[in-house]
């Protein structure tokens, strides 16, 4: 009879995913920190890198205005229920949405860009100005991100979104572990028996 | 116009796709395996499996567009 280590089981097992909901919770938080948290480094790191890396170049190219949460009638961004799967970096557009409510704030604001003292928080992820009636003249806020940002502006969502996606498979993979975990586990108890053999 | 013309015209915008085919490949091949080699050998094949797939697919695009 041969011994095995307890050791040896839980490698053959695939990882251990020690909490499941605790690392999926911390992974949606920071893409990757479920796994760091599993101790699983390597795609820890390669998942920060990769999702972190997509959402902030998608973020630069739109300018940091193409993440914003909006329900208006006239701007239903539903853009951002991928962009939210990327957890905490996605987050300050929920608390900007909640700040500019009030047109007082954005007033405020506009006043300030006018004479150029603009602040980072008066325009980063905040929900631009659109107008009621679609058939105005005047171009809104909107229109001006457009023309301003060209293809950059759908670019950048479309980065952006990809890196809240790609992020529900790396929740997944910090809940569950891999798909072929266990293949790959018979696969080297394989190799391990002809090396014996 | 052809198809190298129209590519040529937008080759800047093609580019942008690479580093999401790259970045797509690896993230869901490492929602499949655990081990590193398992991983990159498993996003090169899915990768080079993204980019037939996206030229087949404009390729029927194309065609479909010159006969319109």
């Amino acid at each position: 009879m041969t011994h095995v280590s307890p050791d040896h089981i839980a490698a053959d097992e695939g990882p251990n995913l020690k909490d499941p909901v605790l690392a999926g919770c911390l992974g949606w938080l920071v893409p990757g920190l479920g796994h760091l948290y599993q101790g699983r480094w390597a795609k820890g790191i390669l998942f920060l890198l990769c999702i972190l890396g997509t959402f902030s170049f998608g973020l630069y190219e739109g300018g940091g205005r193409v993440v914003y949460a909006s329900l208006r009638p006239n701007d239903r961004r539903l853009a951002y229920l991928c962009q939210i799967g990327v957890g905490l970096p996605a987050l300050p557009a929920l608390v900007q949405a909640q700040r500019f409510r009030s047109n007082t704030l954005r007033e405020q604001v506009q006043k300030r860009a006018r004479i150029g003292q603009a602040r980072f928080f008066d325009w980063f992820m905040v929900p631009p100005e659109v107008s009621d009636d679609p058939r105005q003249e005047e171009p809104d806020e909107l229109d001006d991100l457009h023309r301003q940002l060209h293809r950059f502006f759908e670019l950048g969502t479309v980065y952006t979104m990809i890196a809240g996606l790609l992020n529900v498979l790396a929740i997944y993979d910090a809940c569950g572990g891999p798909a072929f975990a266990d293949e790959e586990a018979d696969e080297r108890r394989r190799e391990e028996k002809s090396e014996e053999a | 116009m052809n198809l190298v013309t129209l590519l040529g015209m937008h080759s800047g915008d093609v580019w942008y796709a690479l580093p999401l085919i790259v970045v797509i490949s690896l993230v869901y091949q490492a929602t499949r395996h655990e081990h590193m080699g398992a991983i990159l050998w498993g996003a090169a094949r899915f990768g080079l499996w993204l980019v037939g797939f996206m030229v087949v697919a404009s390729a029927i695009l194309y065609f479909i567009s010159i006969r319109l």
